[in-house]
């Protein structure tokens, strides 16, 4: 009998740099696994964001684009548009996306460019340490939110997949979480659905993922979880906003 | 084939799709639109990619993405556009993906105005996003030479995996001319394997390539950046071009001049020769590199009295003919920046001014 449980081909067998209690590693391996369970590793260009995933291609085995920040999506239309046979996803984080990169994104999906994205939420800045960014909770504390974030003079936080879901084009637009074993397993279906619908070359599709983030949160990984599930998930709540039957 | 009577932005359309690319993604600016236009229509024929971004930004990084998996890709653009996309000139120098810009230049700084200018030099020759890159900088005088300079484009920018920039004025895109089309080009596509993101399925070795321009290592980004600087020197050492006008004789001033501007220089040289004053002009064709030497021997002649920088742009050239004369004579500039192309009377006065003529 060989092995039951090994790491996907997809993915590099090496240390990472994320912090103790990410979820980046638990999202990376899902989108590993679909890309081997789809056979579609010769095939893929995976594009990195600028955020703490910005060193994402060194855990990964395939083809890779580091983007600018927030560009992932316009360089996904790139590729997608001339080379339409390769499977494309972009890995974007909050700021990376949902800030600098809202252009790019919207109209991406909107253009219903034939290619996913998977976006991770975890409500902060990562990589820069700790800034607030447009998902940043309402009184979260944040390196430039100190005394909590004041929704007064800067908005309540962006919910990114119902607005998308307002575009008639996207095919598929959904909302997991990574806290639990058993959001993990339906984040998988969620990533699989919507490399699928690209493999069925239907449009745009983006899988937005709750993530922790306890370093820049300050909290323990299990305080993190409980943080998310607490703070995040009731403003952000799971599901799927939009599927190709609704068009 | 015969000559057809064209316009320079549609010409130059045309002359990307007989050099053999057929991916074209843009935004619309005035005075480079017809490109798009024409191009919108054209690339269908021919199952091309036409899209029109969403910004000059987003359109940089589609240039990006689709020349990181080792297509042919280009885009035009005009001033305020290329100061968009400049970010994404930057990465894509720093990535070494071979791409074909068009900056068909308007007035600035700002939105400045939409008639023909030079203003871009330093953005196209010094930088204009960051970080320590060049392009190849090729600018036509007329709408056959911006022809030739597109087709000739891509094979430069996949020799050497480096944007090239096509700085033309507002002019040569908007003037109509007769052109010719080379009726068959020769197009050898590199051998980009071991480094386009193409998939690894479409390649014999089975490593994954990564595009990428991030150095956290200060060493490896200094290396990076030696390696870079080494193929700009290259470019300078075998890709100089220039051209000579009315040269031979013992001229008493030498004119620098490039694109629209020197035609209209052209003109004054033939006029101040019919006076009995003899000019010469040497009219850089590539912008970077400059071509230094050439116009340092060409100021040496013992008649030359002194040398002009003649732009629609405010001495941003005599800056670098200034550095190529390192000092050997005296030099002078003249030119309008706000859309007037100088008359060739009004150069011909500054140049007399000048000698006391």
């Amino acid at each position: 009998m060989g092995k039951t449980f090994q790491k996907p081909k997809a993915l590099a067998d090496t240390l990472t740099h994320y912090c103790p209690g990410c979820t980046h590693g638990i999202a990376h391996r899902l989108v590993a696994e679909v890309i081997d369970e789809l056979g579609i590793r010769g095939r893929t260009v995976g594009i990195a964001p600028v955020g703490c995933a910005v060193l994402m291609y060194n855990y990964f085995t395939f083809d890779f684009q580091e983007a600018a920040h927030g560009r992932a999506p316009a360089m996904a239309t790139g590729i997608k548009r001339v080379r339409p046979d390769l499977m494309v996803f972009t890995y974007q984080g909050d700021g990376d996306l949902a800030s600098i990169g809202m252009g790019e994104i919207v109209h991406a999906a909107n253009r219903g460019e034939k290619f996913t994205t998977i976006f991770i939420n975890n409500a902060v800045y990562g990589m820069t340490g700790g800034q607030m960014a447009p998902t940043t909770m309402p009184n979260q504390r944040t390196t430039t939110s100190p005394f909590g974030r004041k929704t007064s003079n800067t908005g309540m936080p962006i919910r990114v997949s119902e607005m998308l879901a307002t575009l008639q084009t996207p095919s598929y637009i959904t909302r997991q979480t990574l806290t639990r074993p058993k959001y993990v397993n339906r984040a998988k279906k969620a990533i699989k659905q919507a490399f699928t619908y690209q493999m069925e070359d239907r449009c745009f599709s983006l899988v937005e993922l709750i993530s922790t983030c306890p370093t820049n949160w300050g909290m323990t990984p299990l305080d993190a979880i409980k943080w998310a599930e607490e703070k995040m998930l009731p403003y952000f709540p799971l599901g799927t906003f939009k599927t190709p039957e609704d068009n | 084939m015969s000559k057809v009577l064209m316009k320079g932005n549609e010409a130059i359309a045309e002359a990307a799709v007989r050099a053999g690319c057929l991916n074209y993604f843009a935004y619309p600016i005035t005075p480079q639109t017809e490109v798009a236009e024409y191009l919108s229509k054209r690339l269908t024929e021919v199952d091309g990619v036409f899209l029109q971004g969403e910004s000059e930004v987003a359109v940089s990084y589609m240039i990006f993405g689709a020349s990181a998996c080792g297509e042919r890709v280009f885009t035009t653009s005009s001033s305020p556009g290329v100061s968009l996309m400049s970010e994404g000139i930057s990465y894509i120098t720093a990535a070494q993906c071979p791409a074909v810009f068009v900056n068909i230049m308007r007035g600035g700084p700002g939105l400045g105005g939409i008639l023909p200018s030079q203003a871009d030099y330093f953005q196209s020759t010094k930088g204009g996003g960051h970080g320590d890159y060049r392009l190849l900088v090729m600018a036509p005088a007329s709408v056959q030479e911006a022809v030739e300079m597109v087709m000739e484009a891509f094979s430069l920018a996949e020799k050497y995996r480096n944007p090239v920039m096509i700085l033309g004025d507002g002019l040569i895109g908007q003037m109509m001319e007769p052109v010719e089309f080379p009726e068959h080009l020769k197009i050898e596509p590199s051998n980009k394997d071991d480094w386009a993101t193409s998939g690894m399925d479409t390649r014999k070795s089975n490593k994954r390539n990564l595009v990428k321009t991030l150095y956290l290592n200060p060493e490896e980004l200094n290396a990076h950046n030696l390696m870079l600087k080494a193929k700009y020197e290259k470019m300078e050492q075998d890709e100089t071009r220039f051209e000579n006008y009315n040269s031979k004789g013992d001229y008493k001033a030498l004119i620098v001049s490039y694109g629209t501007m020197s035609r209209v220089c052209r003109t004054a040289i033939d006029r101040l020769k019919a006076e009995g004053l003899e000019v010469a002009m040497l009219r850089p064709q590539f912008l970077f590199p400059f071509p230094r030497k050439a116009i340092y021997e060409a100021a040496q002649k013992e008649s030359c009295q002194a040398v002009f920088s003649i732009e629609m742009s405010m001495g941003q050239m005599m800056e670098d003919v200034d550095r190529s004369i390192a000092g050997q004579r005296p030099v002078y500039w003249y030119g309008k920046c706000g859309g007037e192309v100088p008359t060739p009377e009004e150069v011909m006065d500054e140049v007399k001014k000048v000698l006391n003529l």
